[in-house]
């Protein structure tokens, strides 16, 4: 089966809350367990706000993916902010460029199976995360 | 954006947060929960966050913010009602949140920031 990608914009704070709305939605739908819906909503919500603070906005794609006879839902949070100089350390505990605790990409990528960081210096970054049900 | 309603129950103030949190909600309960601490004397503060369906770190960067200004004010914080699923998020996420008192619901909550109480009563330095 294809992949059925859908979009959602990161322009405003309150697109955060949308973005966890929308999360929720489709972790139920794709029967997450509850545990699994909350490590999915709670890391949308870190990548959603780097994409807004760090990133200058962006937006969420998400498609439903298959891996043999296993379901998966995957999120895209894409910006055209400055990227990220040093990926490597932007993946370290603690380590923040911003006020915040540093948890966002090192704390989301132990919530989900799969986990990828592409960013160029200049044109933007992209987190793409995976959970299968 | 809508504030969070701080109640105040004796010298105790309750505050009940809902789901769907904005950040500014969050970042204005940190900033009214200080005026409130000093314009009532409260020696307690009591949080339900049982409608909270996440705590990311931002969430909790507040949470640890809100403990921290009014221990500085000497008054004690609890948070409580904290769902299973989102103790075990936030636990792989990494969030420690050094300093912050919690309990399993409002009743434990209550039994918590009353030995406190009683635990200031008795200390002469206090």
């Amino acid at each position: 089966m294809t992949p059925t990608p859908d979009a959602l914009a990161l322009r405003v704070e309150n697109d955060i809350v949308a973005c966890r709305q929308e999360v929720r939605r489709l972790a139920i739908t794709l029967r997450f367990s509850l545990v699994d819906q909350t490590r999915l909503i709670t890391a949308a919500s870190e990548l959603a706000r780097n994409t807004l603070v760090y990133g200058g906005g962006g937006e969420m794609r998400w498609s439903v993916v298959r891996r043999e006879a296993r379901t998966g839902l995957q999120l895209d949070f894409e910006d055209q902010g400055p990227g990220i100089p040093d990926v490597a350390l932007a993946m370290t505990d603690g380590w923040t460029s911003g006020g915040g605790m540093g948890l966002g990409l090192s704390g989301s990528k132990r919530l989900m199976h799969d986990f990828a960081i592409r960013s160029v210096v200049g044109e933007g970054t992209c987190v793409t995360i995976t959970r299968w049900a | 954006m809508t504030r969070i309603p701080i109640l105040q129950m004796g010298d105790c103030l309750l505050v009940t947060i809902q789901a769907d949190l904005q950040d500014r909600a969050a970042v204005s309960l940190q900033d009214d929960l200080a005026s409130k601490i000093e314009s009532t004397g409260a020696r307690s503060v009591l949080i339900d966050i049982s409608a909270l369906e996440i705590v990311d770190s931002f969430i909790g960067r507040i949470l640890a913010g809100i403990s921290g200004i009014a221990r500085v004010l000497d008054t004690a914080t609890v948070v409580v009602g904290m769902q299973p699923a989102v103790a075990i998020t936030l636990v792989e996420l990494g969030l420690s949140l050094h300093g912050l008192r919690t309990a399993l619901n409002v009743e434990r909550g209550m039994r918590l920031l009353r030995l406190a109480a009683e635990e200031r009563a008795l200390d002469p330095d206090a």
